[in-house]
């Protein structure tokens, strides 16, 4: 992995003034970190491992699996604005061929909280991720940069009238955005060792439209806020969940279809670490086959570490 | 390594349980409310109060964590008639961070 650095013109220095709140809460919601997509939080958090497994092969390839282990590291610079960090091995096998192995390209994110709602629970933030092309191992990576503007929300219903008390510990997060990549196609060229004769391969890169969705059902949210029905540890800490991640490309290439995964999973939320486990379905054929898995654990830093790398480096302390 | 430093701290006061129980109805008016938290709490940057169906406070305001139990906040009522309430509290953790909530009860005999 080629080392980068990280410009310090991004630190964002001034901040709206919140009230020192625990990581992933708006009033008396906690929402937890998904998997599949992007909660709206600023946090210090680090993912480790995320571990997936699927089929990723369409109905035109043989079969296919691709595996993952990533890591990811979000700090808070203010109590607003926050940074994040991931990397992630990836292991391609391909039915008949020699399985090829390597880090993807390293991911940076950036994200600002615009807006957010005590009462109706609800929570607003952009962003920017950079995927940063030529970090990655050369058989696994993008050659390219990618840069995704995102638009990032969270509502928590816990505002619903209290004759529909029973849906106020849904909640639903979600992400819009857009990835640019830094060229619009690649063009590799290769010599036939035989003839000499070079060939030129022609690779597009499209601007691809992403979505996410998360809706989840909290059973902490139920016992402490709506009834106690009496659920002891550990379901009272869970959170059954399902994710949706979608992309389409918009220009470039021909086939610009829809294709994503549903999770549906159960996240466990405990005093310093969560616990996810998720089954990743294909939403159709170009998606991949059969259903995979990914499971994750992930630390709440400002807990384990409060009065160190878990408080913002400026700003209102935690 | 992250995990067994984990196990020395404190972390984000979540209730666990109150009595009266989290929406609840209960016969008997409480002299009391009592709320139990995952965490130790500080006295000093906690609150707890109990509202009526007007908005109006019967608690006696003497909000205060238990001597012996410092995860347990517990408030006085004034006597209670049949009705609704909402127990609204704000509790800080002994590792700073704040949380909040609230919680409704019935009274009826």
């Amino acid at each position: 992995m080629k080392p980068f650095a990280i410009s310090a013109a991004v630190v964002v220095a001034a901040s709206v003034h919140l009230p020192a709140l625990a990581h992933g809460f708006v009033g008396q919601r906690f929402f937890p970190a998904t998997i599949a997509t992007d909660d709206p939080f600023v946090a210090d958090e680090l993912s480790l491992p995320t571990v997936s497994t699927q089929r990723v092969d369409s109905s035109a390839e043989p079969p296919t699996r691709q595996r993952s282990i990533e890591a990811e590291f979000s700090k808070r610079i203010t109590s607003d604005f926050g940074i994040s960090l991931g990397v992630a091995h990836q292991r391609i096998s391909a039915q008949g061929q020699p399985a090829v192995s390597g880090y993807e390209n390293v991911d940076l994110g950036f994200k600002y909280q615009l807006h957010r709602s005590e009462a109706h629970e609800s929570l607003i933030a952009v962003g920017l991720g950079w995927e940063i092309g030529g970090t990655g191992s050369r058989a696994v990576r993008e050659p390219v940069s990618t840069f995704t503007p995102t638009f990032f929300f969270g509502k928590g219903f816990g505002d619903l009238p209290n004759s529909w008390s029973s849906l106020k510990p849904l909640a639903v997060t979600g992400t819009v955005g857009v990835a640019f990549p830094s060229r619009s196609s690649t063009v590799t060229t290769s010599v036939d060792p035989d003839t000499g004769a070079t060939a030129s391969d022609t690779e597009r890169h499209p601007n691809v439209l992403q979505l996410g969705l998360a809706a989840m059902y909290s059973l902490p949210y139920l016992q402490s806020a709506v009834r106690d029905v009496g659920l002891r540890a550990p379901l009272d800490r869970m959170i059954p969940i399902v994710e949706i991640a979608l992309e389409r490309p918009l220009n470039r290439v021909e086939n610009r279809r829809v294709k994503g995964t549903v999770n549906p999973g159960l996240l466990w939320a405990g005093r310093h670490v969560q616990l996810g486990l998720e089954a990743i379905v294909p939403i159709n054929r170009r998606s991949g086959h059969g259903v995979g898995a990914v499971v994750q654990l992930h630390f709440f830093l400002d807990d384990i570490f409060p009065r160190s790398i878990g408080r913002p480096l400026f700003g209102s302390a935690p | 390594m992250v995990a067994a430093a984990a196990a020395a701290v404190q972390a984000h006061a979540f209730l666990d349980h109150a009595d009266p129980r989290v929406g609840s109805a209960v016969k008997v008016a409480p002299a009391e409310v009592s709320l139990w938290f995952s965490e130790e709490i500080e006295p000093a940057f906690s609150s707890l109060k109990v509202l009526d169906a007007a908005g109006q406070r019967v608690d006696k305001g003497d909000a205060h964590v238990d001597v012996a139990e410092h995860d347990v906040l517990r408030v006085s009522l004034q006597r209670l008639g049949a009705g609704a309430y909402t127990v609204e509290w704000r509790v800080v953790s002994v590792d700073t961070h704040v949380t909040e909530g609230k919680f409704a009860f019935q009274v009826r005999p």
